[in-house]
């Protein structure tokens, strides 16, 4: 449609043109003009959020549950800044968000003016790519390319910065057929030599692996279905980033668990020995790879990412294939049912072997007890009694993160919402916020720690405003969990300002901020606990007293290889157990 | 089942052993539009990428086309991660590694004020010469010499004006093209 309008009201009608629904924001100064525009009409609903930054991670939540664009609106200078966290988070982890910001009138930019800050020139390193609006003109295009770039190729953050008589001045708004960018064109189809030579490579391996992320979930539920067909027609093992969970179901056995620093023996061990690693939408990150100088030394490698510049950036590979996972994994499944070549039957049994015997070792175990609620079992509990329902995880950073990781199961892609490559303490309360929007009707929890809960806790009450009934389970150990282990592990137990000091008492907060709070201190109690969590209809606030000084195990230490992690006290280590000494030590 | 002590308490990877740094010339051609050389510029920054030299002008005025020259040195990992990284950004239309193709010409072009007298001022106006450079102002006691040419070139002339009483250079940093009929 074409018509005139205000460049406020072309704001809402390029969301409304690109079906979104809800649009997270905070109004200010530079935006009133927009919120002008949003008071008048019903198509887009605006989300109240308590701070900026819980309105991109709720954005974030949204998007990553629905594979649909994230929305954002925040006002000039403080508005934009407190923004900049969920951008750098959601260009870390490739999520598709359109911000908003408003900007000081034209005429004043540069000149220091009240709530002016440089938003294009702070946000340019922290998005796929920003815009100043100049010209009312150029206003419809570049909303629409901007959800054009934000959710093709890698997806990423977008900021389009508008200046307030920008907003106001009137223009001709039709959206646009053509993208005129010509240096954007994301690659979609691999090479198919390339594609060749890789299955060729996979058709001859003897302890291949599949090693995926979260480009297969970003990739879309089809690119997940094909990665679960490759992976049952090859019958190679299977392991996944932080990232890339539900991806492929969990209760498969052909499933190792998550890999990296706090993955399974099996998968650490498997990536360090295998022959041939299929990389499908992941990066190497330094998470994943430990000391990349000893990362899987005999392997070929073969790399499918839609990001060129993530091939070869870490670990150099054998087989590089620039495509869409979904592109690449039709091809792949084509070409493995059509060439007569199966795997060597033997070889492939051997290496099943192998790794039963490194499942067999339980990575996972932990020391179980009647008086403390450990966070391991609390987490498998809550797992147990909500695996049957539409349950939809968010977390926080930390060890509650990994611990949720590797003992929340994921059966299927968007399930499972954590911010995996910035880290960012606060983002599972407003990201379960975005979640619950985006399915009223599921059971959605964000796993907290008592420590990251409290960056974003402000955000409760926007769960209160929309009777959105989240829960935010908190694994309370009254210390910032992963700080404290890390300063055990490797700063000689000297626990510098780790500790949660002067705790709010989470019940009475909830109460106060009107929604339920719930503690539970033993592990008797948890089951009916919980599902008393589950049976309100209202935001919960769940305070689980969980033991002060559990570890996070297995673990990779620093500046080790995968074949060096290092079990918890209760698992069958590999070769020597690990000394009390050592384990000070490393 | 490992109690040694880790080589740092970082938790963090160690830097991978170095491997030599090479040289090369990047063709990058760009929407001309406003930010995109900061756009260029923050990425070598953000990433810790070296920018040896650095050009840009606007080369086609109708499409809006600008192009970029950098030169820039690093592993061959690093060159081959920085054109990756180039290709991404938006405005970005192409990038060409001219050192890559082996057929490319490189110039530059420098502005080298020398101030003297007597057998100074002759010897410079000689060398000048020799150098093919052009005088495109001249005082009493002074000269600005125009020279163009490959980078070694200008920094030899500019080391010869050196004792002869060089007061300043200006530079305008490399400019590249490949050679044969084919455009970018």
């Amino acid at each position: 449609m074409t018509r005139e309008m205000t460049g406020a009201e072309m704001v809402i009608q390029a969301m409304a043109d690109q079906g979104v629904k809800h649009l997270f924001g905070y109004p200010g100064g530079a935006v009133l003009p927009i919120y002008d525009a949003i008071f008048a009409q019903k198509e887009v609903q605006h989300i109240l959020v308590r701070h900026e930054q819980g309105a991109v991670h709720a954005a974030e939540g949204y998007a990553r549950s629905t594979g649909k664009v994230g929305c954002v609106l925040v006002t000039s200078g403080p508005g934009a800044t407190n923004a900049v966290t969920g951008l750098t988070d959601a260009l870390c982890d490739s999520i598709p968000i359109v911000c908003i910001t408003g900007q000081v009138p034209t005429h004043l930019i540069g000149n220091d003016a009240f709530q002016e800050c440089d938003t294009v020139g702070i946000t340019r390193p922290c998005t796929k790519h920003n815009y100043l609006v100049k010209r009312i003109e150029d206003l419809p295009r570049i909303l629409h390319e901007a959800f054009h770039i934000a959710s093709t190729g890698r997806p990423g953050p977008v900021v389009v910065d508008i200046p307030k008589d920008i907003q106001f001045a009137k223009g001709v708004y039709s959206k646009p057929k053509e993208f005129p960018h010509t240096g954007y064109k994301p690659r979609l189809k691999g090479d198919l030599e390339a594609i060749k030579a890789a299955i060729e490579l996979m058709a001859h391996a003897k302890r291949p692996l599949f090693y995926t992320g979260g480009g297969v979930i970003n990739s879309g539920k089809h690119a997940s279905a094909l990665l679960g067909e490759l992976v049952k027609l090859t019958g190679f093992p299977i392991t996944s980033t932080l990232m890339g969970l539900g991806a492929y179901p969990a209760a498969d056995p052909q499933w190792m668990g998550m890999l990296g620093m706090h993955g399974t023996l099996e998968a650490n061990m498997a990536m360090h020995d295998c022959d041939v690693m299929v990389c499908i939408g992941a990066r190497f990150d330094d998470r994943i790879t430990g000391r990349i100088d000893a990362f899987s030394p005999g392997s070929k490698k073969i790399h499918v990412d839609i990001d060129a510049s993530s091939i070869n950036k870490n670990v150099k590979v054998d087989i590089p294939i620039v495509g869409d996972c979904a592109h690449v994994l039709e091809d792949m499944v084509r070409l493995w049912r059509s060439t007569a070549k199966q795997p060597d039957k033997k070889a492939l049994g051997d290496w099943w072997k192998q790794i039963g015997k490194w499942r067999d070792r339980k990575s996972l175990a932990y020391r179980a007890s009647n008086e403390v609620i450990k966070p391991q079992y609390a987490i498998q509990r809550l797992y147990e009694m909500t695996k049957d329902k539409d349950v939809y995880i968010t977390t926080e950073v930390g060890q509650h993160q990994m611990w949720a990781a590797q003992f929340f199961h994921f059966q299927e892609p968007n399930r499972w919402m954590t911010s995996g490559g910035l880290g960012t303490m606060g983002y599972g309360l407003p990201a379960s916020v975005g979640v619950q929007l985006a399915h009223p009707k599921s059971l959605v929890i964000d796993i907290a720690g008592e420590a990251s809960v409290q960056m974003t806790m402000q955000e409760l009450s926007t769960a209160v405003q929309y009777r959105l009934p989240i829960k935010i389970f908190i694994l309370n150990n009254g210390y910032m969990g992963m700080v404290r282990q890390w300063q055990e592990l490797l700063h000689g137990s000297r626990y510098s300002e780790s500790y949660s000091e002067a705790l709010p008492d989470f019940v009475k907060l909830a109460d106060a901020m009107h929604a339920v709070g719930i503690r539970c201190e033993k592990p008797g109690d948890l089951d009916h606990a919980i599902k008393e969590m589950i049976n309100v209809d209202r935001p919960v606030l769940f305070d689980c007293i969980v033991d002060k000084t559990e570890n996070c195990f297995p673990m990779i230490p620093s500046g080790k290889a995968h074949n060096e992690m290092i079990l918890g006290d209760s698992g069958v280590s590999l070769d020597d157990a690990i000394t009390e000494e050592g384990k000070m030590l490393v | 089942m490992n109690a040694n002590v880790p080589s740092s308490t970082s938790h963090y990877p160690t830097a991978p052993t170095a491997q030599t740094d090479v040289t090369h010339t990047l063709s990058v051609l760009v929407d001309n539009e406003p930010g995109v050389l900061a756009r260029v510029i923050g990425l070598f920054s953000g990433r810790g990428y070296n920018i040896e030299s650095l050009t840009v002008s606007e080369t086609e005025h109708a499409k809006h086309l600008s192009l970029i020259t950098v030169v820039t040195t690093g592993t061959p990992m690093v060159i081959e991660q920085i054109k990756n990284q180039l290709d991404r950004l938006v405005p970005v239309h192409r990038v060409v590694d001219m050192t890559l193709s082996g057929r490319s010409i490189e110039r530059e072009l420098a502005m080298v004020k020398v101030r003297g007298k007597g057998d100074n001022r002759v010897e410079a106006l000689r060398l000048a010469d020799a150098f093919r450079a052009r005088v495109i102002d001249a005082t009493t006691e002074s000269f600005v010499f125009e020279i163009t040419g490959k980078s070694d070139k200008i920094e030899q002339f500019v080391a010869l004006m050196l004792p002869l009483g060089l007061v300043e250079v200006s530079r305008t940093g490399i400019a590249a093209i490949a050679r044969g009929p084919e455009g970018m």
